[in-house]
Formats: structure tokens, sequence, C-alpha cells
């Protein structure tokens, strides 16, 4: 996993509440047994003016210029501001996976849903939680403001905006320790096998059927 | 012993380590595995050089891909086929208790497929690259949906990286009326908390009317938990919980069963466990419900009206009223009983089961299709449940009503396959999201119950089953 520790990233702000993940990589692509290459088809059905599919040449598509991403000041943008319960429905990876491949590396919003929080940490990709208030005000700042980055440092845990006001988020020492290291997980928990070996021993003791 | 909420007695006895900050590795019982969240996952176990921890926890189906028609031609899209014939490979490659692949008599939504052969049993926790798995959690069973890169951390190391959740109860007080079913009281809820409500939380479902439900109602219930927010719902397991799994294929026998039901007598919430939340609803106050915007939480009861966003002060939400209306062609005001409909989706892992073809089957009995609608579908969650449905006779009733009776599997929730709305068409459907696009680009989406979607299909517009 990419490693995740500071990032000073053009703010992207979309604003609309309960973004699902059919929105944000719709189901057409989920046919790819691969895990790259979802950026081009991030938000299809908004960015797009035609009906996507597996396979088009995006560049050839037409572009929607009411949408938010095609706005040539937020090209390159690497920070998603949006609204409460980001990410909610399935639990596709496949929409963090458009996220990152898009190039956003972090999403700032009041809340977000619970699977899809989750599946971003595994990415390289850090969701941020920000009191209602504090949300509002960027995307107020962001969209007044041509140009407007913000600074994300994972260590000190906080976003500070051009004018050096600073918010402080929260995240596990557990999430906090794999990003910032871009640590493979599975090696972290296999370095635990004996454990999971001995919580085994007990279970065929006390419920057989469950190993049957 | 301090008492114990369901949810805290599963979480604890899955737990293999904890770190400082609440960090846990949870023990999988099984996982269940479609073609579409597990391709890339089986390719980083083959790059890493891994192999399954315990290949008897893996269950498999393809579903999400799986044509519903003309099965002898195959699977005609070549990007679908090779998602499903790669579920295969991989199956073969690293193996499985029970792959029920394309065609096979078993093969099913895995969400229908897993609790039909046993595969599902309380006191288990229950993983599945499908945020549905909430599903699972009817039978007293810590089950939720898990992103590709969890199954594959899932597989190779049979448990999970979590942090526990907080405990909601939703009781729902007193009997049903006649024709509330499961789906009625998830929307209704949903309609209480919002989507969001259950973010953070595992929600006990209690209460009479939630006892009263039976297994299938309560899968349907614990299915839409995720629409409330909540990644996994749970119902205490009961004499019926038990009656169910009782000589299915995967269930536990002879001494093992004995010990097993012991066990599962112990899986319900303590006398004065704490719950961090408490939602109560009123049984016999819910009606049949309907969704008439974007968002499963935009729902009101077959008496109800499209809102006016004009009386909508908080701006975010007005504003989603506003492009839901524009999305679902829909006039603020419009009363719910006069919204026309153009296609008919009966099936999904929220409402294909043997009791929803049964409900459904009960309306269309002897009534024919309205003529502007164009095409009503019906799609068993399983091979098994379309057998069951064919020997009671319901296909010949959907057929003589002018439905189509299809082959099992996701089909129209989702749209990945061939099965799928044209922009503007109107759907009464009985799956779980509502979401823009999701049964294919420009489609409208209405959530009703099984009864009320074969209601909408013969009166050609939403009307109110309980008085048909």
């Amino acid at each position: 996993m990419k490693a995740f520790t500071t990032l000073n990233g053009l703010v992207c702000p979309l604003d609309r509440a309960n973004v699902d993940t059919d929105a944000i990589i719709p189901k057409q692509f989920l046919k790819s047994i691969k895990r790259s290459g979802f950026g081009p088809n991030l938000f299809d059905e908004w960015r797009y003016l035609d009906h996507g599919e597996p396979g088009m040449d995006n560049s050839a598509r037409q572009l929607n210029p009411d949408f938010v991403l095609n706005y040539p000041r937020y090209a390159g943008a690497q920070v998603l501001l949006a609204r409460e319960n980001f990410g909610c429905g399935s639990s596709r990876e496949h929409a963090p996976w458009a996220l990152e491949d898009y190039g956003f590396r972090v999403v700032i919003a009041p809340s977000f849903a619970d699977i899809f929080f989750n599946n971003c940490y595994k990415n390289g990709l850090l969701p941020i939680v920000l009191p209602a208030e504090a949300v509002d005000q960027l995307f107020k700042e962001s969209q007044a403001t041509e140009g407007y980055r913000l600074d994300i440092d994972l260590a000190a845990q906080t976003v500070t905006t051009p004018s050096g006001q600073s918010f402080a988020f929260d995240i596990t020492e557990h999430r906090k320790h794999c990003l910032l290291n871009g640590l493979d997980e599975i090696g972290l928990t296999l370095a635990q096998a004996d454990k999971i070996r001995a919580y085994e021993e007990k279970l065929k003791a006390e419920k057989p059927w469950l190993l049957a | 012993m301090t008492a114990q909420t369901l949810y805290d007695k599963l979480w604890s006895s899955h737990v293999v380590t904890e770190e400082a900050d609440g960090t846990v590795l949870l023990y999988i019982d099984r996982h269940l595995v479609h073609e579409v969240t597990s391709p890339q996952a089986f390719e980083g176990l083959k790059l890493a050089g891994r192999k399954p921890w315990r290949v008897s926890s893996i269950v498999a189906t393809a579903d999400h891909n799986t044509p519903t028609d003309h099965w002898d031609e195959g699977i005609k899209d070549p990007i679908s086929r090779q998602q499903v014939e790669t579920l295969d490979s991989n199956i073969k490659e690293f193996g499985a208790l029970a792959y029920f692949p394309f065609k096979d008599k078993g093969q099913g939504i895995v969400h229908v497929m897993g609790p039909e052969q046993g595969a599902t049993l309380p006191g288990m926790t229950v993983v599945c690259g499908d945020s549905h798995t909430s599903t699972h959690g009817a039978f007293g069973a810590l089950a939720h949906g898990i992103g590709t890169s969890e199954v594959e951390h899932v597989m190779a190391t049979q448990t999970l990286v979590a942090k526990k959740s907080k405990n909601m109860l939703v009781r729902v007080d007193g009997q049903l009326a006649a024709g509330i079913t499961g789906k009625d009281v998830a929307l209704a809820i949903i309609g209480k908390i919002g989507t969001a409500g259950g973010t953070g939380y595992a929600i006990e479902f209690g209460g009479d009317a939630i006892q009263s439900l039976s297994m299938e109602g309560r899968m349907t219930l614990c299915n839409m938990a995720i629409e409330a927010g909540a990644r996994s719902g749970l119902v205490a397991v009961d004499q019926k919980t038990i009656d169910y799994v009782k000589g299915r294929p995967f269930a536990p026998k002879g001494e093992a069963w004995d010990k097993a039901v012991a066990y599962w007598n112990t899986l319900h919430s303590d006398e004065g466990a704490h719950f961090d939340a408490v939602v109560t609803l009123d049984a016999a106050e819910i009606k049949p419900q309907v969704t008439w915007g974007t968002s499963p939480e935009m729902v009101t009861d077959i008496n109800g009206h499209v809102p006016d966003p004009a009386q909508e002060s908080d701006p975010v939400k007005k504003g989603s009223i506003e492009r839901a209306l524009a999305y679902m062609g829909l006039k603020a005001n419009t009363p719910i009983s006069e919204i026309a409909v153009d296609v008919v989706f009966i099936g999904s892992c929220t409402n294909s089961r043997i009791e929803d073809l049964r409900e459904a089957a009960a309306v269309a009995k002897g009534r024919k299709k309205a003529a502007n609608v164009k095409q009503v579908l019906v799609v068993p969650g399983s091979g098994l449940v379309k057998a069951q449905a064919e020997a009671e006779g319901l296909d010949k009733v959907f057929v003589e009503a002018g439905f189509e009776w299809r082959e099992p599997g996701c089909s129209m929730c989702l749209a990945m396959n061939a099965d799928r709305l044209q922009p503007g068409e109107r759907c009464a459907s009985t799956s779980n999201r509502n979401f823009e696009g999701r049964q294919g680009q420009g489609g409208r989406t209405h959530l009703v119950s099984p009864a009320m979607a074969a209601a909408a299909a013969i009166a050609g517009h939403f009307v109110d089953v309980s008085h048909f």
C-alpha cells in the first residue's frame, strides 16, 4: 500500500449529501478483474453526458460541463470535500480504487459510511471526518477561492487552511501506523499466526461444528 | 458478570487479539464469496504466494453477472463471462467447502444460498465482499460486508482487523397489521432513523413484531440494516431460528447438533444489557411503504404524498429533495397511489425467497398485469427457491398474469447482467437501493414489498395491497 504522510492538495468541493458507491463507480465497471484503471470512470454518470461502458475510449466522450470535477479550476485536485454519509451503499472497494486512481489522496466529510471508510485505509486514501461546521466553512472557502489548497498532516492529525487555521481529526493508532508506513496488513496479521492457531484449537474443543 | 448484548457476546467470543487502541483481530467462521469482489483478492494471494488459511470456511457462488434467461446460450457479455469464469478457476485452484457455479441447481444469490444450505449458522461470524451480508444477522450471526482487500485478508489469515461498533436496539412493539412484511418494517425504520442513522452501530432488532416475523422476514429486515447505515443487523436466536437451520446440508448433525443448539440458545441480549441507542416503533402504525426518491430514507406509505422541497428549511436536505424529484420525474405533493409504473421487479437478496414469491403470487393469482406495465420480472433467489416455487405452481400463476418467470440471480437489483431499466423507466422493485442509475442509467426505482410490487403490476400504479 502507498504510504501517506503529508499532503498539500487542491480541493474539489462535491456539494451533495449521501453520495453512494453506485455514483462513485457504476456497476458496469465492476466487471473488471483488475484493481487499477477505474479513475477515468469515477462518477461516470455525473461526469459524462453519454452512457459509459467498460472498454470505451473515455477521452473521446463528452464531459458534463456542469459537474464540478470537470471545472478547469479543479483539474488535478487531490482533496475531495464532501457532505454527510459519503460512500454509502455497496461494499465495492472499486469506489476507493477509482478515487485513488483519479488522483485523490484525501476525502473530507462530516460523516462516512462504515464500509467505504474502512476500505479507504486499505488503499492509501485518507478519509477525514471533520465537524459539520468546519466542513461547511471549507465548502465556502474552496468555492470562493480559486486554487484553494489544504495542508494535511497525518502524523499531527491536522487539516490546515491557507489562512493557517487548523482542524484536528481522529484516527486509530493502528490505522495511522499502517498508513504512515504503507504497511501490508496481511503480513502484520500473519506475524500473529500462532495466536490465530491457538484460537482455533480452543474452537475445536468448544464449538467443533464451526470447523467441520 | 455484567449483562451483555447479543452483539457483545458475538464480538467477544471471536476476538483473537486486541491492541491498546481497541483494534482487534476478529476470527471469521464463514466466508461467502461471489465473482465480483473476489478476483482481485485471489490475485493478491497468488502474487504473494499465499493460500487460504481454512478452505472449509469458504462457500462460493456466481450471482451478480449471471443471466436470468436463455441459460443454454451461456453468458453473452464477454466481460461478465470472464468474471464468472475467473471465479470458477480460482475456486478450482484454491478450493472451497462448497461451490455453486453458474447453472448449478444450488446456484443463487449469495445471501439466499448461504442460509438455505445451512452455511450460515447462529453464533458465526459471516463475511462476504457484499454489503448485504447483514442479511445473515437474522440467525443471530455477526455478519457484515467487507471490501476486497479484506476478502484477501480473511482468505489469508481467517481474521479481520476490526473495531467494535456501538450497540443500537431497534424495538418494534405490538403486532403488525395483516399484509405488512419485513420489507415494510425495514423501510419504516430507515424512514425514521435515516440512511446514516445506524452508522457506527450494530443494530439488534427486537420487540413483539420482530419475534413474530418468519426467518425469511427477519432476513429481509437484516438485509436492509446496511441501508440504515449499520454494517450488521441482528435478531436473537429463538425456536424459529433453530427449526429453520435443522436438517440443512451444512448444519451440524447428531451430537454436534445438540451441543450447537445448547450454545445457540444463549444467543440473545441479557436482561438489562446496555444499548448506546434505543429506537422504538409502534408496529400497528406501519403501513405499506413506498420510496419516492433516490435514497432508501426517501420513503413514505401508500397513503402519503411526494414531499414538497419548499417545506424543507435545511438547505442540504432541500437540495437533495429537489435533485431526487428531478431525477425521479415527480412533482411535489403527488399522491403515491397516482404514480404509474412501467416495469416491476420481484427479486434480489432482499425479497426473492419462497415466502416472497408466495406473497406476490397470492396477489397475482387470477389477475393480469396492467396494459401500461411493459415488463414484470420475477427472479427467484436460487435454484432451490425456483424448484420449490415450481413445485407449488407459483410459476404458472405468474406466467398467467403476464409476468416473466426467470432463472435465479441478482438481476435487476443492480443491473450487472442484461436485466436493466431504460432511461426514464419507472420501476416498482422489491430490491434494496433506489440510488440514481442503480437499476440502469436513468432508471427510476421505487422500493416496495413483494405483495406491493405485484399489486402495482396488476393496477399499473401503486395501490394499497391490503385493499386488494
